[in-house]
């Protein structure tokens, strides 16, 4: 066939870490000028990070937040995409591939990186009768597998993970997070064979199960149980175990089909030189975790990575010496909670070989080495992993090791960091999963990075799990000479205007501003309005200025300009006023009336003791506020939300102070004011709590002789942080007042979103001690005048219902004229 | 065709607004400086409605999730979803849509 084109055809089957990465590592190569790239997927996303797939299932990242390469990266290097393409046929003959999608692409030079699959063990009534997989079984692999078991997680009683190794492990873990009750089912004698001994899987086994997950060992599964949906698994042993969805993670088994199907050599994978090239073809590659190389299969990322590098130097002639000789694997992990290192073997095999470890179980640290010839040939590391970066460059270069043997496991007079960071050899790795040595590093920084932010955006380095991420600030600050620059973006208010909130304050009202439009014109670099930058602008102007902030209600978030709280249909949700938590029957009955009237889909009582109307439509809103005919109880922004409180004095046998009478009082005074993050407030009887004031923004908790105790900085969300108490009053005047002067400190001091617990931390509670009671800055009675004048001027913005502030503010839908 | 659907006065500035064009429905959206865009209603991640979203000169912000859409061409910003245009001009007051 007659080349169209001077370039040569490079064709990708696979677009995961492996292919995306050598793709990355050809164009580091000029390797865009050399080739016309064509790349198949067969899934339907961009190239994403498979490690923080556990995040995602934990909920600790969002699915979106793992790209490596979003779509438009392929577009920007020229590269062909393809995806939801399977690649179904590889003729060699006349180099062709096809695609289940009919698509068909030449090449010259064929890369396969297929990587591999869940590998599901032979069970019986693994299938419904036609054939297909049970409802309720999932493999976790990609991220369509992590979105099918958080939504099924949700709606289960009970999850069971077959497999206890490192993939079993972290599906128990993000099952955890989704409340369902988690048991791990393991064929082992142990969890984690490959990487701990009996001893270190005891440790592990007891760490999950304080955890809450139910480990069952020497279990081998025999039954999936259920007709169409999975209600149970059955054991080799007879035994059942009842649950509602299974995690297959029992290892994973390499995409080497296509490889076999075109005719090449294949044991476990398609076999492999050291040039990364198949053993029966010059023109075909194969990297990742469907290739085997001198008898090996890897399915960690830095073999991987190495694999890549080689294959691009090949293919590029950029080197053509490269050569892959094998990796030896470590690896640093955290598995629930539980810091671990590994590398080599688990258990001594030689005679020669000499066992160093230390146990101590109540702490969760366990250490063992095993030393052969004065060599490292294996080591796990459990709860305090601090001498894992030496052991691991010890393990991998195979150096001697330092005669007094202790020193191995333990720092003996620790040397300073600085010390160890002028040992550490340039050609060290610093980051593991994206293989950025400390020398690539210094090169960074020479280059005029002299961030860490900076550079790990040029090299990556940090950028895979993440846990080397203070390391590669270490290593960063020490070739900046020990004093790193620090990005001076993360100090700003917003990101588009460069000045840290005190500057921003003063720059605010030295010139006036008293809209956000005004606020970009003057400051922004370039005059220019941003999105992202509006909503917390929006709320610094409010506190500043009051009633002469000009609203403009365009920099609000939606929430904010109709007074809801928006819901993933775009249907948003109505909580009125209920103060303290106490209400009426008429009022309970008017919201029955509107809850019938409106065909509200769910009426839910909410965390902050109110009623909370879900799923209203945006055009109903003003007239749902009208028959309800109660206050907004502002449920849906940054800003005061809402006092829970106890039943107090008035009917409890234990009550010392008038919990719910102060509750209204707080309610009816600070209702509505603006904030940089939410207030949640709550007042106790009692020291019993029951309202939970101890772990609320503002808490008081009455001790008798109408003495209370204020707790600020408590948390029970995302974070749970006991409050610190910040002093004991005499009387409700004084709460009242100290809790006013509290949270003005705090809108006029924190960043925008940063709620009270963060802001304490960041302040300490001895700062907040000294400003809100001793006045030591002399502001309290500005601070108690500001936070009056901003109650003073809150309104109930429901009454907007009959006054719209702005043109067809409720319409979710215009009819064209 | 190019449809008619109404004065610019009924999206306030710095918004968006969803029209019913014939069945469709459009997110039109009046920047602060008077430009004017039209994207499809919906987000393409989780269905988030596009014109409750944060807008700028440039682009808007979903209010769900907070993916980010260029409105000159519908590309995602950091995200790999992108949106459906329409092209739209006002003529003395009027909002003129191209479907």
């Amino acid at each position: 066939m007659a080349k169209q084109s001077p370039k040569q055809s490079l064709v990708v089957v696979g677009n995961g870490m492996a292919g995306a990465r050598a793709m990355e590592e050809v164009l580091a190569r000029g390797g865009a000028d050399m080739f016309d790239i064509t790349m198949f997927g067969e899934e339907p996303y961009g190239n994403y990070n498979r490690i923080m797939l556990s995040n995602v299932l934990s909920g600790v990242q969002h699915s979106s937040e793992i790209f490596i390469n979003p779509v438009s990266w392929y577009e920007e290097n020229g590269i062909a995409l393809h995806l939801g393409a399977k690649v179904t046929g590889i003729d060699r003959a006349s180099r062709m591939v096809q695609s289940a999608d009919g698509t068909r692409a030449r090449y010259d030079v064929l890369l396969i990186a297929t990587g591999s699959r869940a590998f599901i063990p032979p069970m019986n009534g693994l299938n419904k009768a036609n054939g297909v997989m049970k409802d309720g079984i999932f493999g976790f692999r990609t991220i369509d597998d992590c979105d099918a078991i958080v939504a099924t997680a949700k709606a289960s009683r009970r999850a069971v993970v077959i497999g206890g190794g490192l993939l079993g492990l972290e599906a128990a873990r993000g099952l955890l997070n989704h409340g369902c009750e988690v048991h791990v089912v393991h064929i082992g004698k142990h969890l984690m064979e490959a990487q701990l001994d009996t001893t270190g899987g005891g440790m592990l086994r007891a760490a999950m199960q304080k955890m809450g997950v139910h480990i069952h060992l020497e279990h081998a599964t025999d039954e999936i149980l259920g007709e169409d949906r999975v209600t149970g698994l059955r054991f080799k042993d007879g035994s059942t175990l009842e649950c509602d969805m299974v995690v297959v993670a029992a290892g994973i088994r390499p995409n080497a089909e296509i490889g076999r199907s075109a005719g090449l050599t294949v044991e476990r994978a398609i076999v492999v030189d050291n040039h990364m090239r198949s053993v029966d073809d010059m023109n075909v590659y194969v990297v990742g975790e469907c290739a085997q190389h001198r008898g090996k299969v890897y399915g960690l990322v830095a073999p991987l990575w190495d694999q890549a590098k080689v294959f691009a130097d090949q293919v590029t002639r950029a080197n053509r010496d490269a050569a892959y000789h094998g990796s030896k694997l470590a690896t640093k992990l955290k598995v629930m909670g539980v810091e671990l290192a590994s590398m080599g073997l688990t258990e001594p095999e030689d005679e020669r070989d000499e066992v160093i470890q230390f146990s101590e179980a109540r702490h969760g640290t366990y250490k063992k080495l095993i030393v052969r010839e004065g060599r490292l040939v294996g080591a796990m590391l459990m709860g305090d992993i601090s001498k894992a970066a030496y052991l691991m460059q010890a393990f991998d270069r195979d150096s001697p090791l330092p005669d007094e043997r202790l020193s191995l496991l333990f720092d003996l007079g620790t040397p300073a960091q600085k010390v160890t960071l002028d040992e550490m050899p340039a050609d060290a790795q610093v980051c593991n999963c994206n293989g950025v040595t400390k020398a690539a590093i210094g090169a960074c920084v020479a280059g005029g990075a002299r961030t860490p932010k900076a550079v790990m955006g040029a090299t990556r380095a940090g950028m895979g799990c993440g846990s080397c991420k203070s390391l590669v600030g270490e290593v960063v600050a020490w070739f900046c000479g020990g004093a790193a620059e620090e990005d001076p973006s993360v100090h700003y208010y917003v990101p588009s205007i460069p000045l840290a909130k005190p500057e921003l304050v003063a720059a605010i009202r030295a010139q006036n501003l008293r809209s956000v439009s005004a606020v970009f014109a003057a400051l922004a670099v370039d005059g220019k309005p941003d999105a992202a930058s509006k909503p917390a602008l929006a709320s610094l102007l409010i506190t500043l200025w009051d009633d002469a902030y000009e609203d403009e209600r365009d920099a609000r978030f939606i929430n904010d300009r109709v007074h809801a709280n928006i819901q993933k249909d775009g249907t948003f949700s109505v909580v009125p006023e209920m103060k303290g938590g106490v209400t009426t029957p008429d009022e309970l009955m008017r919201i029955a009336q509107v809850a019938v009237k409106y065909n509200v889909p769910l009426v839910k009582l909410t965390g902050g003791q109110r009623i909370d109307l879900v799923g209203i439509a945006k055009e109903d809103l003003p007239r749902v506020w009208a028959d309800l005919d109660m206050p907004a109880g502002s449920a849906w922004g940054k800003s005061y939300r809402t006092c829970k409180s106890c039943i107090g004095t008035e009917f409890c046998r234990f009550g010392l102070g008038d919990s719910m009478g102060l509750a209204a009082k707080i309610e009816t005074k600070f209702r509505g004011i603006d904030s940089p993050g939410k207030l949640k407030l709550a007042t106790a009887g009692c020291p019993r709590n029951c309202s939970e004031a101890m772990v609320k923004d503002v808490g008081a908790v009455a001790i008798g002789d109408d003495r209370w105790e204020i707790y600020v900085g408590g948390a029970a969300g995302s974070q749970v942080r006991k409050g610190d108490v910040l002093c004991t009053v005499t009387g409700e005047d004084a709460v009242m007042r100290i809790t006013g002067r509290f949270m003005q400190w705090y809108r006029e001091n924190a960043k925008f979103k940063e709620r009270t617990h963060t802001f304490i931390e960041r302040m300490g509670i001895e700062r907040a001690r000294a400003v809100v009671v001793d006045d030591s800055d002399g502001i309290a009675a500005a601070l108690d005048a500001a936070m009056d004048a901003s109650c003073a001027v809150t309104r109930d913005v429901w009454r907007e219902r009959s006054a719209p502030k702005t043109a067809h503010q409720f319409a979710s839908l215009i009819p064209a004229e | 065709m190019e449809h008619a659907i109404g004065s610019i006065a009924q999206i306030p500035p710095g918004e968006g607004r969803n029209f019913d064009v014939g069945g469709l429905r459009v997110a039109v959206f009046h920047t602060r400086s008077g430009k004017v865009f039209a994207t499809q209603a919906d987000c393409p991640h989780r269905g988030g409605p596009l014109a409750d979203g944060l807008t700028d000169e440039d682009s808007v912000v979903c209010p769900l999730h907070d993916r980010v859409y260029a409105f000159a061409t519908g590309a995602g910003i950091g995200t790999d979803c992108s949106i459906a245009t329409y092209a739209v001009r006002v003529d003395q007051g009027t909002i003129l849509l191209q479907t």
